[in-house]
């Protein structure tokens, strides 16, 4: 039985303005334009799969470099964007149900607020990535890292490492209470104007990881090699997010004109429903971004 | 397959039967609303399953708990609940062989022998 | 220029070439996509031949420079792979036929139609505007470490690459939808053509593996602009996640390229044998078994990569389980043939052909699929000689058979038969004699993309004979391919008018007018079983097939009927 929608005649005095010449009847172009958009997305997901499967390979061998590497990351900043995210797909949902109801205003604020979660997003992640530039913490050739700029005292790291957790909303390198607490005797005193890193404590000391073998009074830490590529695979995962999410804000920002308009009503929604099912894709991988990347202990 | 416009629309405010036909299956706000909450609730879950340490658990437990949150984004936010199910079936298929790539390729190299030194990256060393 | 046909078609329905260039009309599309697609593979064989002459004699022939014979061989790789044989059938015949066949008015979006053949125009250009780049040289494969640090023209053709597979990717999620949402009343699933069946099959595989191909394009050219480590051990990244990348989609794309010469075999054999299609769920089914079979055995390129031995033997014996489905529709096509009445037509003897070479393209691979004897012919002569057999003995053959086969139906002329039968023999005979000698070379130890063999003349004095066989087998076939050109370009001057239906052909392109009409058909056309041949005869007043009503009169649309 094929699903080709209800089969009846294109009669000329009846055509909707909607319906293009390929199609018998609006059901039918609408079923093939979520079909069409499914696939899509299908082939969205196929694309993140790869960095999926870059980030399996490299945590399962080697589960020390995401250990050290995500400790640099705040999951609570992560975590205020994922719940934003959330909202906003509330929001885009939301609108498509207002298009379908014929609600011109409401659909308006909808998209607005979207478009506003999606600002938010971008905002926060722009906060998250300049601290890393200013740290040093990047990918491959360029994972320098290196404490604060020149002025900010030692001491200062040494009290933000003895509180614990960066609650800030710039949030400095974390460091948990157990490196803190086995941090070995053998720190350096540093000159305060200095803008090298005592041995110990920068982030290159929070690469030496004790041994099985070592003890509180004889630490013999193991260093961690490579560390730059979980951000090198952080980098490249975020980013490409980023700019799926500034994709789907240009869309919003497009639905937004047309809704202006008065495109969009219950004989017409399909732009904002399929704008919408992109705009749930790119809330799903973040979803799962979130906790591989942000939340590994 | 049957083809769910053909069920009368319910909740229409539209004039005619033509776009009653389209407008199709719409999702109460109250069933939107209800699934935000319980998404809000099961990110703060993940975050707070953070601070139990139960090692290698951790990562399968946060896994577990994004699956539940993507599937309701994918049945109600994008209405694949009451869609044809083909449409489901396309995007269960793209997980499917995203598996399958991760499965085969992580297989491989968990079987990686540790013959060689894991040596500092040497580009790194010469900086 | 040519006269154009008489009464409206789709070739007079709109004139000048700026109706065409903004064209919805998937004809049209499929039209300028078949031109700029044999335009590529004119040059890709060009490529081809300046390997082959390189290789004439032992030492430097035509270069002195190794780096240059490099180039040669990726860029004949790159325009063949990426610009030839994957967009190929899909998009040139595919595009055409498909709604045609189906018995819809156009693809479900004409306008990403357009889309997709605008992309890989720009892909194109950008392929080729690698040449001004100092050119590619690191094998269409890209492996890395040498690819994210050689100082050649990657970056060019990744970009290429990628707006290439997105091509790939909206040509085949229109056809799904198409296939799945414009079936006529009556038409379904088990109603549809097997060539449909094929491109529905490689939709699927477009849609799922070209984006991994996206994916590690984009990872390489980050590896190489930004350096991030992933694949270059010198940055501590892993060079074999590169392969397992790369092969994810590389191995469904060869899958991409067969299963539509596939399906178009299946309507050459039987429309020319005029007989149904033996095993027709057999071959529908075989078609989706491969494509997605073709998914779990990329792995079986990489086993003397440093790949781990149960890996290697999951891929191995899985490889051998993709080769049934392949079989299964060689049996269903010969069991057509028999007690069929067959016309050697043109088209025919490619179908023939296909079968024939495409045999020895699958058996071969087995040789290839199984580990120990991968070992000694993994990167030699015998591998290009398999997929020769199979790209080019495969899918060229069936693309060439395909457009003899609805050359009338897209330009409504008919061409010389004598000339397309020598012109078949011609290349048969050359393809053969320029590859099975590959087989013996790389049985024997010659390995690929070497520039010089001089060094291994004292071991094996029989290679130089060998190369110099395969490069002139070469030159025949690259004859009888410019002789094809020429007879099917004279055909649009001084070709005899064709009817609707000149081969007797069973599917629903065959009852609308030769142009079809600008809206393929006024009102859905009636829909039966795909390849019943019961009635059609040939009509001496028509010139062409009809077929017969039981009822009485013949059934031939042309525009004006109502």
């Amino acid at each position: 039985m094929p699903d080709t929608g209800v089969g009846e005649p294109h009669a000329a005095h009846e055509h909707p303005p909607h319906l293009a010449h390929h199609f018998e009847t609006p059901a039918q172009q609408f079923a093939s334009g979520k079909l069409g958009m499914w696939l899509f997305l299908a082939t969205e997901i196929l694309l993140f799969g790869g960095l999926f499967c870059a980030y399996a390979v490299y945590r399962a061998n080697h589960p020390e470099i995401f250990d050290v590497g995500h400790r640099f990351l705040n999951k609570y900043l992560g975590g205020v964007n994922t719940l934003v995210l959330i909202l906003s797909s509330f929001t885009m949902a939301t609108a498509v149900y207002c298009a379908q109801r014929s609600l011109q205003k409401e659909l308006r604020v909808c998209l607005a607020l979207t478009l506003l979660g999606g600002g938010i997003f971008m905002a926060i992640k722009y906060v998250e990535y300049h601290d890393k530039w200013k740290h040093g913490l990047l990918w491959g050739t360029r994972y320098e890292p290196h404490m604060d700029e020149p002025g900010h005292a030692h001491d200062q790291v040494k009290s933000e490492h003895t509180s614990g957790v960066g609650g800030s909303a710039e949030p400095s390198i974390q460091a948990p209470a157990t490196a803190a607490a086995s941090a070995p005797a053998t720190q350096t005193a540093a000159d305060e104007r200095s803008t090298i890193a005592p041995a110990t404590i920068g982030p290159r000391g929070l690469t030496e990881l004790p041994d099985e073998e070592s003890t509180a009074e004889h630490p013999t830490p193991r260093q961690v090699h490579n560390v730059h590529i979980f951000f090198g695979i952080y980098f490249v995962m975020t980013g490409l997010h980023g700019l799926h999410v500034l994709a789907g804000m240009a869309v919003i920002v497009w639905l937004l004109i047309r809704a202006h308009r008065g495109h969009f009503g219950a004989a017409y929604f399909a732009p904002v429903d399929l704008g919408g099912l992109y705009w749930h894709l790119v809330d799903m991988i973040w979803i799962f971004l979130f906790p591989m990347l942000y939340l590994i202990r | 397959m049957i083809d769910d416009y053909s069920a009368p629309a319910t909740q229409q405010t539209t004039t005619s039967n033509h776009s009653a036909h389209v407008a199709g299956h719409i999702v109460p706000v109250r069933v939107l609303l209800t699934v935000c909450l319980v998404l809000l609730v099961l990110t703060l879950t993940t975050v707070a399953a953070t601070w139990v340490d139960l090692d290698g658990l951790n990562l399968w437990i946060a896994l577990a708990i994004a699956t539940l949150k993507a599937s309701l984004v994918a049945l109600y936010f994008m209405h694949l609940r009451y869609d044809s199910p083909f449409n489901a079936f396309v995007l269960i298929t793209a997980l499917v062989f995203v598996m399958i790539f991760v499965g085969l390729a992580l297989m491989d190299t968990l079987e990686y022998q540790p013959t060689i030194e894991w040596q500092e990256a040497s580009a790194l060393q010469r900086r | 220029m040519f006269t154009p046909a008489t009464g409206d078609n789709y070739l007079n329905h709109t004139r000048g070439i700026g109706s065409w260039l903004v064209t919805l009309d998937h004809k049209r599309i499929g039209v300028m996509y078949l031109v700029s697609i044999l335009a590529m593979f004119m040059l890709g064989g060009l490529f081809g031949l300046l390997v082959r002459t390189e290789l004439l004699t032992p030492g430097p022939t035509i270069t002195d420079n190794p780096d240059t014979y490099n180039q040669f061989f990726t860029l004949h790789g790159v325009i063949m792979i990426f610009l030839v044989i994957i967009p190929g059938i899909p998009a040139a015949l595919g595009n055409f036929v498909l709604p045609i066949m189906l018995g819809a008015k156009d693809v479900a979006f004409p306008r990403l139609n357009l889309c997709s053949y605008y992309l890989y125009v720009a892909g194109a250009l950008l392929a080729l505007g690698s040449l001004a780049a100092g050119g590619l040289d690191t094998g269409w494969t890209l492996y890395a470490p040498y690819s994210t640090q050689t100082k050649s023209a990657v970056f060019v053709v990744a970009a290429a690459a990628f707006i290439l597979g997105f091509s790939s990717i909206f040509t085949g999620l229109n056809f799904i939808v198409t296939i799945h949402k414009l079936r006529p009343p009556g038409m379904g699933w088990f109603q549809l053509p097997l060539f449909l069946w094929s491109l529905y099959a490689t939709a699927v595989i477009q849609i799922l593996a070209t984006p991994v191909l996206a994916i590690t394009l984009l990872l390489l050219v980050a590896e190489r602009t930004l350096g991030i480590g992933i694949f270059d051990p010198s940055l501590g990244g892993d060079p074999v996640l590169f392969q397992h990348f790369f092969w994810f989609y590389s191995h469904p794309a060869v899958y991409i390229m067969i299963l539509p010469g596939m399906g178009i075999v299946s309507e050459l054999i039987s429309t020319h044998s005029h007989k149904h299609i033996f095993g027709y769920r057999a071959i529908a089914y075989s078609s989706v078994a491969i494509a997605l079979f073709g998914f779990l055995v990329w792995g079986h390129h990489m086993f003397v990569s440093g790949q781990s031995d149960l890996v290697s033997m999951i891929f191995s014996a899985l490889t051998f389980s993709v080769a049934i489905p392949s079989a299964i529709k060689v049996f269903n096509w010969l069991a057509t043939m028999y007690k069929g009445s067959i016309s050697l037509n043109t088209p025919m003897l490619y179908g023939l052909s296909f079968i024939f070479l495409f045999g020895i393209g699958g058996l071969t691979g087995l040789f290839l699929g199984a580990l120990a004897t991968d070992v000694h012919l993994h990167s030699t002569y015998f591998v290009v000689a398999h997929f020769h057999y199979t790209m080019m003995g495969g899918t060229m053959i069936a693309f060439i058979g395909g457009i003899h086969h609805w050359w009338p139906k897209i330009t409504g002329r008919l061409y010389s038969q004598l000339w397309g039968r020598f012109a078949c023999i011609l290349i048969f005979l050359g393809f053969n004699l320029t590859f099975f000698t590959q087989f013996i070379m790389g049985s024997r130890g010659m390995p690929r993309r070497y520039y010089d063999y001089k060094e291994l003349l004292p071991y094996h004095p029989e290679f130089h004979a060998l190369h110099a066989a395969s490069t002139i087998g070469a030159y025949a076939l690259a004859i009888g391919l410019m002789l094809t050109a020429v007879y099917l370009l004279h055909s649009l001057f001084r070709g005899r008018r064709a009817p609707a239906n000149p081969w007797g052909g069973s599917t629903l392109e065959w009852q609308c007018s030769s142009p079809p009409p600008h809206d393929n058909f006024a009102t859905p056309p009636p829909v039966g079983d795909p390849y019943d041949f019961e009635g059609i005869e040939y009509d001496l007043q028509a010139g062409g097939y009809v077929r017969h009503a039981p009822e009485g009169p013949a059934r031939v649309t042309t525009p004006g009927d109502e």
